[in-house]
């Protein structure tokens, strides 16, 4: 742990020598998600609610989504550009180090500024939260962070599956992104609205529902069923199967020489 | 010309060799086009008047819209452009007997294209075939086909031109990656691509519809669908044509500007 905090003070102190470079791209990363929230704000001036959702009800789930994206993407970047490091034979380097390898790839990259993106879904929190008509008690409050929790570990295990791919494939799958941008940018609705069909899919292959529909349901009090607090928990059990999927396709790398 | 022209076919042949990029692409961007419509059918069957066209016209928006996505992308660069600049490598280009901005032009117009000539058609196939009012619809009549393609080819062109705008900028920034995002973020949400035009509140609407973006993939498509009728349709190709030819007429100073006093770093 001490060694991480020395990879993160280290990284973050090269990403502030380029300053402007740094604080546009932080900028830019807030604009990218201020026009997700101006897509949201525009499609509510013209319908009022979309299957039963209000405005600040679906809010209260993008920043809870973005939150999670954010953090995952910024932490766990070093699994998102995978195919690189296996394409240009840094893995190797890697391997012969006397260090866990997932260790290695979390410290071999971390986006900070990806704040932007956290920024926006902070300042959407702000507004959503006294907006959204909860009444906070302490169950509530533990349902959002577990959201979070849960999602950032959705988000993570996803990015590593993407990572495992590419041992098999050296190049980076595309389809992959459906589900972690896709997530993200679709995610901004609660997952019901998109019918039957994506929500099954989303509660049965790809625990999404799970961290993001069922508990939000539970937190703006639409059920009150008391097991969708702990569903978001589902995503931190998802990080076992693509833990499982990174030492298969660990075991069959190859290297690509240098 | 002749360079020119061989030039566009040398960066055409070579886009089109990935190919196995293309049909994962084609994959994606279906699911895609799928998610997007669902999101707006929940919002159509919530409340119908809203709507500012019919489902079927938006279903063909966006199809449309994943078909032409390589022409449309704002993200889209070519980055050996800014390594040049950058590195210092322009010094090469600038040796040669062309118009390095023409050449970049020409040089985006045909990654794009041949991106797209390997994307579009598949889609635009099975989007023709999905049950309605999902799938795509053929235009109206045959003017309106006409008018299409001309305002998508011109679009296109207004997209590229202000392209070039942003790789020019990499010539006062040493690092381009901030503007570079900040521009493409902009250009996404106004050339409709987060959400299509006609959506906007009124009031924004006709700002937004005067702005270069919606010369973009808002023109075209808008044309296609049947949401503007002759009229409009002659008005918005007639915007676009201003747009395209200022976007170049700027472009092609700054450039004259930024190759008078440019540094080569390094050697």
């Amino acid at each position: 742990m001490k060694l991480y905090f020395r990879y993160c003070s280290i990284i973050l102190r090269s990403q502030m020598q380029y300053k402007s470079s740094f604080f546009m791209t932080v900028i830019g990363q807030f604009l990218i998600s201020f026009s997700m929230f101006v897509g949201i704000y525009f499609m509510f001036q013209r319908f009022n609610r979309v299957e039963g959702f209000s405005y600040s009800e679906v809010l209260l789930c993008f920043a809870i989504v973005l939150t999670s994206f954010s953090i995952a993407e910024c932490f766990v970047r070093g699994f998102d550009t995978f195919s690189g490091t296996v394409s240009n034979g840094e893995f190797d380097r890697i391997m012969v180090r006397p260090r866990n390898e997932i260790f290695q790839v979390l410290c071999s990259k971390i986006e900070f500024t990806r704040i932007g993106r956290f920024l926006q879904a902070v300042i959407i929190f702000f507004y959503a939260i006294p907006a959204s008509q909860v009444l906070w008690t302490f169950d509530k409050i533990a349902t959002l962070i577990f959201m979070i929790v849960g999602g950032v570990c959705l988000f993570s295990g996803l990015f590593i599956i993407y990572a495992s791919l590419c041992f098999f494939t050296t190049e980076g799958l595309e389809f992959i992104n459906i589900f972690t941008d896709g997530g993200r940018e679709f995610g901004k609705y609660p997952l019901s609205i998109y019918g039957e069909g994506v929500l099954k899919f989303f509660t049965f292959v790809i625990p999404f529902a799970l961290v993001q529909y069922y508990p939000l349901t539970y937190l703006i009090g639409r059920t009150s069923i008391k097991l969708y607090i702990l569903s978001p928990l589902f995503g931190v059990l998802f990080l076992i199967p693509c833990y499982i999927l990174w030492r298969f396709g660990l075991r069959h790398y190859k290297s690509t020489g240098s | 010309m002749r360079k020119y022209i061989s030039f566009f076919r040398i960066r055409f042949v070579n886009g089109l060799q990935y190919r196995s990029a293309a049909y994962a692409g084609i994959v994606t961007q279906f699911a895609w086009g799928f998610m997007t419509l669902l999101m707006f059918w929940a919002f159509y069957k919530s409340d119908m008047k809203s709507f500012p066209m019919t489902f079927e016209q938006l279903s063909s928006y966006i199809w449309l819209q994943q078909a032409f996505l390589s022409l449309f992308m704002a993200w889209l660069f070519e980055n050996e452009i800014f390594a040049a600049i950058t590195s210092g490598n322009i010094a090469y280009e600038l040796c040669r007997p062309i118009n390095v901005y023409n050449m970049w032009f020409i040089r985006n117009v045909a990654s794009r294209l041949s991106k797209v000539v390997l994307r579009s058609i598949p889609i635009l196939v099975v989007g023709a075939f999905l049950p309605s009012p999902f799938g795509i619809s053929l235009p109206v009549n045959w003017v309106t086909a006409i008018f299409f393609i001309i305002s998508l080819t011109i679009g296109f062109l207004v997209l590229v031109a202000f392209n070039m705008l942003i790789y020019i900028s990499a010539f006062y920034t040493v690092s381009p990656i901030g503007i570079r995002i900040l521009s493409v973020s902009l250009v996404e949400l106004f050339a409709g691509a987060v959400i299509p035009i006609p959506f906007l509140p009124n009031g924004i609407k006709v700002i937004f519809e005067l702005l270069p973006f919606a010369s973009m993939q808002n023109a075209p498509f808008l044309i296609y669908i049947g949401n503007s009728d002759y009229k409009n349709a002659i008005f918005s190709i007639l915007l676009q044509i201003f747009w395209l030819v200022s976007l170049i007429i700027i472009g092609k100073f700054l450039m004259k500007k930024a190759l008078r006093k440019v540094v080569v770093q390094g050697g």
